[in-house]
């Protein structure tokens, strides 16, 4: 950062200005770009403070709150809420635990079957789980899971865990064995180390895996659309689908409220991860390798 | 792995299999859960299974994929996942996602931040809240044609004249983050010193950047564009909430001509058929990026 902040002082004029060109260039068409993005974004933000809304931006000529008073109900938006917070927080606290538990032996011990074990997990990270979808909802048919809060768990918990365990296992080999070695010394059990040891240790990548498998889970809407039928069971997910289709005509402003109010978890939690995630993150390594 | 070498060492005399056993939750779920349905999936694929009488299955051979094949619907619904998945993943997604990456290393801090923020924000968004919005954007009343009207360019209702394109649109938005988080990744790899060098040598920027940073990042645009296209071949909910595959099937890519043929004509069978061959080009696509991976696990 530094080096090139220092480099135009150091340089003789000439360069100074075509870089300086350059940046500027540069800027503009980013600014285009941020442009073309922000404008379905500014409508959501805008549209939701406007009790006039439109599909069209534009600024609300007298900006109230009444969108958001309006969704604030138990049916609109606290009972769906509090459905993905049940159905997403149970399949994110499963995939968690058994991701942590798979990728021990995985990254510990050495064995002919680790490579054919990754290498698994990584081609169904890859695969499309839009097709398994429909001999899913067939199977949960026949073993009486379809429109159960734990059958959808389970499953949404699965579609994650590949990636989980993958990103775990990445995260698990930065953490030196020195300590756990001192640990087996003293005679402990290997739970008691992937507990008191190895996951304190790694507690950031676990904390990042957790709450990526979260954002994922949470704006996840084919799996329980398709497994979940009763109305008073489906996360906001859904029940935002439902009211785009009977009341998206009508009330595009509460529409727009609770959007946003279903957005923002996912978007704080983002926040919270991004520093990790960012950049060099590049899904979990996975490009690495 | 290589440094699992002082773990072995230490625990070299309890090699038991009880020591596997944390395995066993993970690969029971993958097994019942995705196995299972994919094995079943493999099985349905060659029965008339229907949702009204399941009693009356019978094993059908290679019927479901003969259909397909002379099914004039779904040599449609390959053709527009073709077209969705050229438009939005291999030109949109991935060449905005280069080209924002490269822009971002030369422009200011403030638009940097700015602009980075925008397109990842638009990323992390729930599916249906990012189909909403680019519903409001295309729709006649809606953002679009109020900007090309400040133009006075002709608008028109782009869900109605244009749906695969409008949702191909709706997926680049949604989707370039992905590529521009990689490509900024891959080009803060490259040694300052040989941009530098190839200034020095007077390459202008085109050629600098395909003779020198394109070759550079290579892998990683093998691995992003595999990536991208297998992310865009299972998308489901953006184009369903949209435009449902319509109007008529002008939009139905083939997730959503596997769920209409299974749930709303309920041929599961047919359906099936139609999402294994998804998966096998999954499958495909997942090799050959493992392969380009040369993947050292």
């Amino acid at each position: 950062m530094r080096r090139t902040q220092l480099a135009p002082t150091r340089r003789t004029h000439i360069p100074l200005t075509r870089r300086a060109r350059r940046r500027l260039a540069a800027d503009a068409a980013l600014l285009v770009v941020a442009a073309a993005f922000v404008l379905p974004l500014a409508w959501l933000v805008l549209a939701s403070f406007d009790d006039g809304a439109t599909l069209r931006v534009r600024v609300p000529s007298s900006p109230t709150l009444d969108n958001f008073s309006a969704v604030l109900t138990d049916e609109i938006t606290f009972t769906p809420m509090l459905n993905s917070l049940v159905l997403c927080g149970s399949a994110t606290v499963l995939t968690v635990v058994c991701a942590a538990l798979a990728a021990y032996p995985l990254s510990r011990y050495r064995s002919r079957f680790n490579r054919p074990y990754l290498l698994t997990i990584l081609f169904s990270t890859c695969l499309p789980i839009t097709a398994v979808m429909v001999p899913v909802y067939g199977l949960f048919v026949q073993v009486d899971l379809v429109d159960t809060v734990y059958g959808t768990a389970l499953f949404l918990a699965t579609s994650q865990l590949p990636f989980a365990i993958w990103l775990m296992k990445n995260f698990m080999d930065g953490v030196p064995k020195v300590l756990e070695e001192a640990a087996w010394t003293d005679g402990a059990s290997m739970p008691q180390t992937l507990r008191r040891v190895v996951l304190p240790l790694m507690g950031p990548g676990a904390t990042v895996v957790m709450i990526y498998t979260f954002i994922m889970l949470w704006g996840n809407f084919f799996v329980p659309f398709m497994l979940l039928l009763s109305p008073d069971q489906l996360p906001a997910s859904v029940t935002i689908f439902t009211l785009f289709g009977n009341y998206g005509s009508v009330a595009y402003g509460q529409l727009a409220a609770f959007s946003i109010l279903y957005s923002t978890p996912v978007l704080v939690l983002y926040i919270l991860i991004s520093r990790r995630l960012g950049g060099g993150f590049a899904l979990g390594g996975a490009v690495k390798g | 792995m290589n440094t699992g070498g002082g773990a072995d060492t230490a625990t070299g005399g309890r090699r038991r299999p009880v020591r596997w056993l944390p395995l066993a939750p993970a690969t029971l779920l993958l097994l019942l859960f995705l196995a299972g349905p994919i094995c079943y999936c493999v099985y349905i694929a060659f029965t008339n299974m229907q949702l009204t009488g399941s009693s009356h299955t019978d094993f059908v051979g290679l019927a479901n994929f003969r259909r397909a094949l002379s099914d004039e619907r779904f040599r449609n619904a390959v053709w527009l996942t073709l077209v969705f998945t050229f438009v939005s993943s291999v030109v949109g997604q991935n060449t905005l996602g280069l080209a924002l990456a490269g822009l971002m290393r030369r422009a200011s801090r403030t638009v940097r931040t700015l602009t980075g923020a925008l397109v990842i924000t638009a990323w992390v968004l729930p599916e249906i809240v990012a189909a909403f919005l680019l519903y409001a954007f295309f729709r006649r009343e809606g953002t679009l044609n109020a900007v090309l009207d400040l133009f006075h360019l002709p608008g028109q209702n782009w869900l109605f004249t244009l749906p695969i394109l409008a949702v191909s649109f709706a997926n680049v938005w949604r989707g370039t983050a992905f590529s521009m988080l990689i490509y900024s990744a891959a080009l803060a790899e490259i040694p300052e010193e040989i941009t530098e060098a190839a200034e020095v040598d007077g390459a202008s920027g085109w050629r600098a950047v395909w003779h020198i940073t394109l070759p550079m990042i290579r892998r990683s645009i093998g691995t992003n564009l595999m990536l991208n296209t297998l992310q865009t071949l299972s998308v489901f909910g953006l184009i369903w909430a949209m435009t449902r595959g319509g109007p008529g099937d002008r939009s139905q890519t083939l997730p959503v001509f596997m769920y209409d043929q299974a749930f709303t004509k309920s041929l599961i069978g047919y359906g099936t058929a139609v999402a294994l061959l998804l998966l096998l080009v999954g499958s495909l696509f997942s090799v050959v990026y493992l392969r380009l991976m040369k993947v050292e696990v």
